[in-house]
């Protein structure tokens, strides 16, 4: 390992391939928040350039804040992607325990059915939870997203969960045991505390779908008091005129709380992926 | 108070037996070690006494009380584990008095205890640390001490030492044996180390293919093994079994001698081999010999012994200390 870092021809070459790869990942991004600051013409003039003092606007800002409510959009789908987040993580981490610790008749069979899901895209059945939030009358709600994202999350967070609670010393949970405390204790304080690198790679995976989705907004909450940041944006795109300015700050704003998130959970994040790569 | 019956417990594992009905007395104060080949069992019957697996069949009674039904917290037991097992987010403190506070017992009561403890097992000066804060040894002392606070009726220790060096394992051996001499409790040990088992027990309980070989003191199982399979698994190196056919014996399958009961000389003797391997430990000298009457055989020469590959030396067995089983494997007497 010690000679392959230390190659100045090697370093260099994995360094040029791993620069090249952050340029396109980062590029479109770049240019979106690049193209917020600028005038209409300049945007379509010169798209690539980056804002001038001359060609900077921030109009697409000014529009955004005037028109719609974007605080309240903000707000609701913080609400939407922490709320769902939570309840993924922790009835995940409910159900991972349950399957990796106890033995049951059809354990292997509940794990299956439970992880089923990640190959079912859950907008199949995007009629039937219509028609069931109707019934229950939780259309226009941000329940209603909650608990739409919550069963979408589920199925990753426990296949995930259940396999890094596998790893988690069974003496460790017996010396619990012995000692009096409860199943859920023993859930709380000494598993969950384990398996946290591996929580914030699931709350990751979770999260950017969620906060990036517009589908279920779109059909399940689409009213001006529960629209989110994604919907929001919509309004901006017509069918004749768009107006570009604030589409990309509308779009540049919403990067910012899920980066905020993101930072949040990376550190443990990077953890859970090297975790068992270097022992 | 510390005594422990088990009448004829049986667990399984789907259609997997692991005990096959095990009947044990052990009395109060008493050092009892299960000793066995990898999944014989020894540890299943440990978890089975502790309460963190369920019997099938069979019941564990502890003074005098049936505990089947006893959550492992109420049986009175402390146990000890390879792994050591101790709380990653706690204090050393904190180890030691978590199951305690669980109990409820006084804020005074547990210090005390806590205090006692680790002056015993010289535990002072990390009180405040973390488990990820101490050396292998240092935790190992600490899950005993979680384990002494609590002042249990029984002590169980699964293979506390088989994650030590070896030169920490010596230590902690004699440790874990002038703990048993100062609480006079009684303590259940469960390792694969013959040695362990040999120095630390007043009684040894030899397990196989989940059922109990023989049970007794370590200089009875060392001197009359009741089968072939205590006969080869206590002692190192390993006795010498010799088909009886070969040797022209009648009554018996197999004669067995132990490497240390055979004497070797350059002379004569009854059995001539050629040296295939020379180990020379300094205090003893082991030999690998292919003999032309017994096969492969196993000589310990205690002392220095001069030989080499190649070498053809005589062997004589001492008949006092022979063993003849029969083709149960039992031994003839």
């Amino acid at each position: 390992m010690s000679r392959a870092t230390s190659s100045p021809l090697r370093s260099t070459a994995a360094h040029a391939v791993l620069i090249a790869y952050t340029i396109i990942a980062l590029f479109p991004v770049l240019l979106i928040v690049m193209n917020s600051f600028k005038a209409r013409n300049a945007i379509f003039r010169s798209p690539l350039s980056p804002p001038t003092p001359d060609t900077y606007d921030p109009v697409g800002y000014t529009t955004v804040m005037a028109q719609g409510d974007f605080l309240l959009y903000f707000q609701n789908s913080l609400i939407v992607t922490v709320g769902s987040l939570f309840f993924v993580i922790l009835f995940g981490a409910m159900a991972a325990f349950a399957l990796s610790e106890y033995r049951f008749r059809g354990n292997s069979l509940t794990g299956l059915y439970l992880a089923l899901g990640i190959m079912i895209p859950i907008r199949l059945g995007t009629v039937a939870i219509l028609q069931m939030m109707v019934a229950s009358g939780l259309v226009n709600t941000l329940t209603a997203l909650v608990l739409v994202y919550t069963a979408q999350g589920l199925p990753l967070c426990v296949f995930i969960l259940s396999e890094f609670m596998k790893t988690v010393s069974d003496d460790l949970k017996n010396a619990g045991r012995i000692d009096g405390l409860s199943e859920y204790r023993i859930f709380f304080r000494l598993v969950l505390p384990l398996v946290r690198p591996a929580m914030a790679t699931v709350a990751v995976f979770t999260m950017i779908p969620i906060w990036n989705d517009l589908w279920f907004p779109l059909i399940l909450a689409p009213s001006e008091g529960t629209k989110t940041v994604t919907l929001g944006a919509q309004i901006f795109i017509g069918q004749f005129v768009t107006n570009w300015n604030a589409v990309l700050a509308a779009l540049s704003l919403a990067i910012l709380p899920v980066l905020i998130l993101y930072l949040v959970f990376s550190r443990q994040l990077i953890r859970g992926i090297t975790s068992g790569a270097v022992k | 108070m510390g005594s422990l019956t088990i009448e004829n417990v049986k667990k399984s594992f789907g259609k997997v037996d692991v005990l096959k009905g095990i009947n044990l007395q052990v009395r109060d104060g008493e050092f009892v070690v299960f000793v066995g080949p990898s999944g014989c069992g020894k540890s299943t019957l440990l978890r089975v006494i502790a309460g963190l697996e369920d019997a099938t069949a069979g019941k564990v009674v502890i003074d005098g009380q049936n505990v089947v039904a006893t959550p492992p917290a109420k049986r009175g037991i402390a146990m000890v584990f390879q792994t050591y097992a101790l709380y990653p987010h706690l204090t050393v403190r904190d180890n030691m008095g978590l199951g305690l506070k669980q109990a409820g017992t006084p804020a005074a009561e547990i210090d005390t205890r806590i205090a006692a403890a680790s002056a015993m097992l010289s535990l002072d000066p990390y009180l405040k640390r973390r488990p990820a804060e101490l050396s292998g040894g240092q935790r190992q002392r600490v899950a005993i001490g979680r384990a002494v606070v609590r002042e249990p009726k029984l002590f169980l220790f699964d293979e506390p030492l088989s994650n030590l060096d070896a030169a920490l394992r010596v230590n902690t051996r004699l440790e874990i044996a002038q703990l048993h001499r100062r609480l006079k409790a009684t303590m259940i040990y469960v390792t694969h180390d013959q040695v362990e088992a040999m120095t630390l027990a007043d009684k040894i309980v030899v397990l196989n293919a989940g059922r109990i070989e023989q049970v007794g003191a370590p200089m009875d199982l060392y001197e009359k093994p009741a089968n072939e399979f205590v006969a080869g698994f206590i002692g190192s190196p390993k006795m010498n079994f010799i088909d009886a056919g070969r040797l022209g014996e009648g009554g018996a399958k197999t004669i067995g001698v132990r490497p240390e009961h055979l004497s070797v000389s350059r002379e004569a003797g009854a059995w001539t081999g050629t040296v295939i391997h020379a180990e020379h430990l300094g205090a003893d000298t082991n030999l690998y010999l292919d003999t032309e009457q017994a096969g492969l055989i196993t000589v310990r020469i205690f002392g220095v012994f001069r030989a080499e590959a190649g070498e053809t030396l005589f062997v004589s067995p001492d008949p006092a200390r022979t063993y003849r089983f029969d083709a149960d494997g039992r031994t003839v007497t």
